[in-house]
């Protein structure tokens, strides 16, 4: 506690997050990013005189299924309310969302932090809301906001954390573990960069030992999972020295300034709100029976904590390696699938982990696309395991296969890079390589047994680097210390 | 072509399906009338004449074809509708200055059933300035007049739509319902009309007033005009969450019926505050229909005082959320749009709204802010829960209930403007159904010694439209 001189941090997050589904969450428009301005709209999501909102059935299954996979409760019957305010990017003045009975209640969510501590944080809810337009502010000065209504009505879920969260740190690892399970469920694309996934922190400090929640303030406008953690951390670095310093702090909402590293307070009279919830009178109460609760239950996807337990088990590798194999989707399948042929769990991992990601780091192309295929992979591992190939021809065969996308197979057979293992024709290499250097060999005897490095070398070079060094190493020792 | 103004709907309809009356000439003839008599009552805001003798004429060309199918009830009759329901290509105004300019790009779902039944849109009406008034005073476009004498008001707010049907420039037309706004210019104006069952009629379409309570609801001089055009409109929509999948009857085959009715009489609709007029003209009705065998009984509504207070608190406060979207950003009047956008804001809706609606968003913000929502809306929301119940029970024990409309007969333009107190009382026998979104309808009966028309009420368990179209043609019957 230390690092923020006797105070300690109390921080909870709400998350926002998109949901993927076909249409908009009260009308037939598609749902998609990066369309023309105004061009996904109707009288509906315009909120023209007269239209009415009619709820989407796939995206109250996607937060059904967020609600579930944190271990919180579905509400059988959940109202929406309208939260009133003015503002240009809002056609109807007011936003469609749920107040006092929101869908989902409770829940879990578990972390790591990056030194391996686990932690936990529970949920207050999970609600169902339409998310607004976007206003778009001229550069500096001049010129007309414009105001694109292609995003009104996108449906998001509200993910609301309680306030039990101690570090920026901790925030950070609790926002990613939230962005992967909404990644595994499908409930989002996690997207930030695209605004699928937003998040506001609130945050206040106490004083070690206190048990009472300080004054907090709210933080909006972080645009990335890093950013968040460094929002947080100024905050807190700026209310601790505020109380230092025998000032205190007034509940506030701030902005992030990314590229000033910076929360400012936003003008009072845009916060100033009022939102006079009331029941949203244009939709029935939500009514979700059990047996669709069910249903989503059994077509839940494995989550990332039981994939990782089970890639321990069954593949026996380091939980860290499980949890780094089950950051995504997209990459724990990929090395699923590695495993249906690969003999070597561990071989494997690390070859996905190490060589592959990072190839993929480099080029930025999409593991489920990229050439080189799970079963590719596998080939490699096994030629390892069977010693058929050395490690180090591995990664020639695998450069080559991210150059040309051909089979280990073909490329070995190409570049003639089977490794030699036999003994009897190694033995024949070494014999010759023996009689041709007596002298190292007297020297070797004699103690300079820092040769032996010289005779594996020659072996190598003889063999064009095809000698397995393993083998060379125990014949070689055996025929010179005989 | 026999007298225009004498042929109901039907007549209308049947006429032009066998091929004796044109769709176009009564198109023609109702648009004639419009501009005239319909200007003298300043009831139309706008008159759709295109449109009207498009669709007449290509009604016209399918009866010559002889393809016009008894699927199209209301074949070349034409109809008026209230300015608050969307009709794409000509202006929704809602008798407001801040929906200048707007034009729909939509039609309602009642609008679209319309025109699939052959009906002929004439025009949009004038009424209270979004549906918010007793009188028809409210519009930006000035009051309508009573058909009955110009110096009286036609009631509201559908006094545009009213004044259309008992001018008979129309046989049918809609209008909408938040509190009375049907019923109460029907009995001013002497013609039947149908509040129907919340979920009845879709509301898309329909410019929001108060969400919870708004029905369209139609207006016709016969029992048998107002089941069909009921008929029409009605039904499950999917644009509407709240409209309901009810498997409606053919009305007008059930409207002679030898049933005997078991009728309630609340004791609390004959209280203090009934003109002695329209009392008596009342007991008439119940003693006639008495003498054809039904039963009448006393009941109670206790929380019938109740009724005005929790109408006006729900119906501002969803108001007060459904007119936030006139702001000037979108569409309709911007006022100081060259300032920074709250000065925009509130010059707009400073100029953009009349001193009735202010009054209302201000009542309505007011009841819904923090510190005073438990006190106002949530209070207002248990006793209309018990308004509801009242009529549950009340309906365990009879099959209707009968009222008068309103209060009083039509009274004076300019009477009663400056007192909204004594103005919000016109609707103290309708909002309370509107609350439980139970039916009911205001049937034409008997005039006070000047002249002036009275309306009965009937009041129904939901979806039981059926029992007032039966009881309003026994008692259209008995009294001719």
């Amino acid at each position: 506690m230390s690092e923020y001189d006797g105070y300690e941090p109390v921080i909870g997050l709400e998350i926002h997050a998109q949901l993927q589904t076909e249409s908009k969450i009260f009308c037939g428009c598609k749902n998609a990013y990066g369309e023309p301005p105004n061009t996904l709209t109707c009288p509906v999501c315009l909120g023209l005189p007269g239209a009415l909102p009619v709820l989407n059935k796939q995206a109250v299954e996607k937060a059904i299924k967020m609600i579930l996979a944190v271990g919180g409760k579905v509400r059988n019957r959940s109202v929406f309310a309208r939260k009133n305010y003015f503002y240009p990017d809002l056609p109807k003045g007011y936003q469609i969302s749920q107040f006092d009975k929101p869908i989902g209640e409770g829940g879990v969510i578990n972390f790591q932090l990056e030194d391996g501590t686990k932690k936990s944080c529970r949920l207050t809810r999970i609600h169902i809301e339409e998310d607004a337009g976007k206003s778009l502010h001229p550069e500096k000065g001049e010129g007309i906001t414009r105001v694109d209504l292609n995003r009104c009505g996108t449906p998001l879920i509200e993910i609301v954390s309680e306030p039990e969260m101690r570090s920026p740190e901790e925030a950070y690892a609790y926002f990613v573990k939230v962005k992967q399970i909404l990644q595994y469920t499908k409930v989002s694309t996690g997207d930030m960069e695209k605004g699928h996934l937003r998040c506001d922190a609130n945050i206040s400090v106490r004083p070690v030992g206190q048990e009472e929640f300080g004054t907090r303030t709210e933080i909006k406008n972080m645009n990335s999972f890093k950013g968040v953690e460094r929002a947080i951390k100024f905050e807190i670095q700026r209310q601790v020295k505020l109380l230092k310093s025998g000032g205190s702090v007034t509940q506030a909402t701030l902005l992030w300034d990314e590229s000033r590293q910076v929360a400012e307070a936003m003008r009072s009279k845009e916060e100033a709100h009022d939102y006079r919830y009331f029941p949203e009178p244009d939709l029935v109460n939500l009514v979700v029976k059990d047996d669709w609760i069910e249903n989503v239950k059994e077509n839940m996807p494995e989550l990332p904590d039981k994939k990782a337990e089970r890639f321990v088990k069954d593949y026996q590798i380091r939980p860290y390696d499980a949890m780094v194999l089950t950051d995504t989707v997209s990459l724990a399948d990929y090395y699923d699938e590695v495993m249906q042929s690969a003999k070597d769990g561990r071989i494997a991992a690390n070859w996905v982990q190490s060589e592959l990601l990072g190839v993929l780091k480099d080029s930025g192309d999409d593991i489920s696309t990229f050439r080189v295929r799970p079963n590719m992979i596998a080939d490699i591992v096994n030629k390892i395991e069977s010693k058929e190939i050395s490690g180090k021809m591995a990664k020639t065969v695998f450069a080559e296969m991210v150059e040309t996308g051909k089979g280990a197979d073909a490329i070995i057979k190409e570049k003639g890079l089977v490794q030699i293992s036999d003994e009897k024709q190694l033995l024949a290499i070494i014999d010759t390589i023996i009689s041709a250097n007596s002298g190292n060999v007297d020297k070797y005897k004699s103690g300079k047994t820092n040769l032996l490095g010289f005779f594996v070398g020659q072996v190598m070079k003889e063999t064009k680097g095809q000698a397995n060094p393993k083998v060379v190493n125990r014949l070689l020792k055996q025929k010179l210390d005989g | 072509m026999p007298e225009y103004k004498e042929l109901t709907a039907k007549q209308m309809a049947d006429g032009v399906k066998a091929g004796k009356l044109s769709a176009v000439e009564l198109t023609k003839e109702a648009i004639k009338l419009a501009k005239t008599e319909g200007k003298a009552l300043n009831a139309f805001i706008t008159i759709c004449e295109e449109k009207a003798l498009k669709q007449a004429a290509a009604i016209d060309a399918l009866v010559k074809k002889g393809t016009s199918s008894p699927s199209k009830p209301l074949a070349g009759v034409p109809v008026a509708i209230k300015d608050n329901i969307s009709y794409t290509g000509y202006a929704t105004t809602c008798a407001s200055h801040i929906l200048d300019g707007y034009i729909p790009p939509y039609d309602a779902t009642c609008v679209k059933n319309l025109i699939d039944a052959g009906a002929i849109i004439i025009g949009k009406t004038n009424m209270d300035e979004f549906a918010m008034g007793s009188s028809n005073e409210n519009s930006f476009y000035g009051p309508v007049k009573n058909p009955v004498n110009h110096e009286l008001v036609p009631g509201g707010s559908s006094g545009g739509s009213t004044a259309v049907v008992a001018q008979r420039i129309v046989p049918i037309a809609f209008g909408s319902e938040t509190g009375g706004s049907v019923r109460q210019p029907a009995a001013l104006c002497g013609v039947f009309g149908l509040k129907p069952t919340y979920g009845g009629i879709s509301r898309y379409g329909l410019v929001a007033f108060a969400s919870s309570t708004d029905q369209i609801g139609p207006l016709a001089r016969t029992a048998e005009d107002i089941a069909l055009a009921y008929q029409v409109a009605a039904g499950r929509d999917e644009n509407d969450s709240t409209s309901v999948a009810f498997d409606h009857p053919v009305y007008s085959e059930k409207l002679t019926t030898d049933k005997k009715f078991k009728i309630g009489i609340p004791k609390e609709y004959f209280a203090e505050g009934l003109d002695d007029e329209v009392k008596q003209v009342v007991e008439e009705a119940i003693k006639l229909l008495e003498k054809a065998g039904h039963t009448f009984k006393e009941i109670s509504l206790p929380m019938t005082e109740r009724a005005i207070a929790v109408y006006y608190i729900i119906t501002s406060a969803e108001a007060s959320s459904n007119l936030a979207r006139y702001d000037g950003v979108k569409y309709g009047l911007r006022e100081a749009g060259d300032q920074d956008l709250m000065t925009m804001y509130s010059t707009t809706r400073a100029s953009g709204f009349g001193a009735e609606v202010k009054r209302r968003i201000m009542l309505g913000t007011y009841v819904l802010s923090a510190g005073y929502y438990d006190a106002y809306y949530r209070k207002a929301s248990q006793v209309r829960e018990l308004i509801r119940l009242d009529f549950e029970k009340a309906f365990n024990e009879v099959d209707l209930i009968i009222s008068p409309t309103s209060p009083t007969p039509a009274f004076k333009l300019g009477e009663k403007i400056d007192d909204p107190l004594t103005m919000y009382l016109s609707d103290i026998y309708t909002a309370s159904a509107s609350l439980a979104g139970n039916p009911g309808i205001s049937v034409p009966f008997g005039k006070t010694k000047d002249g002036l028309p009275i309306g009965v009420q009937f009041l129904a368990p939901w979806f039981a439209e059926l029992s007032l179209f039966q009881i309003s043609n026994i008692l259209q019957k008995s009294a001719s």
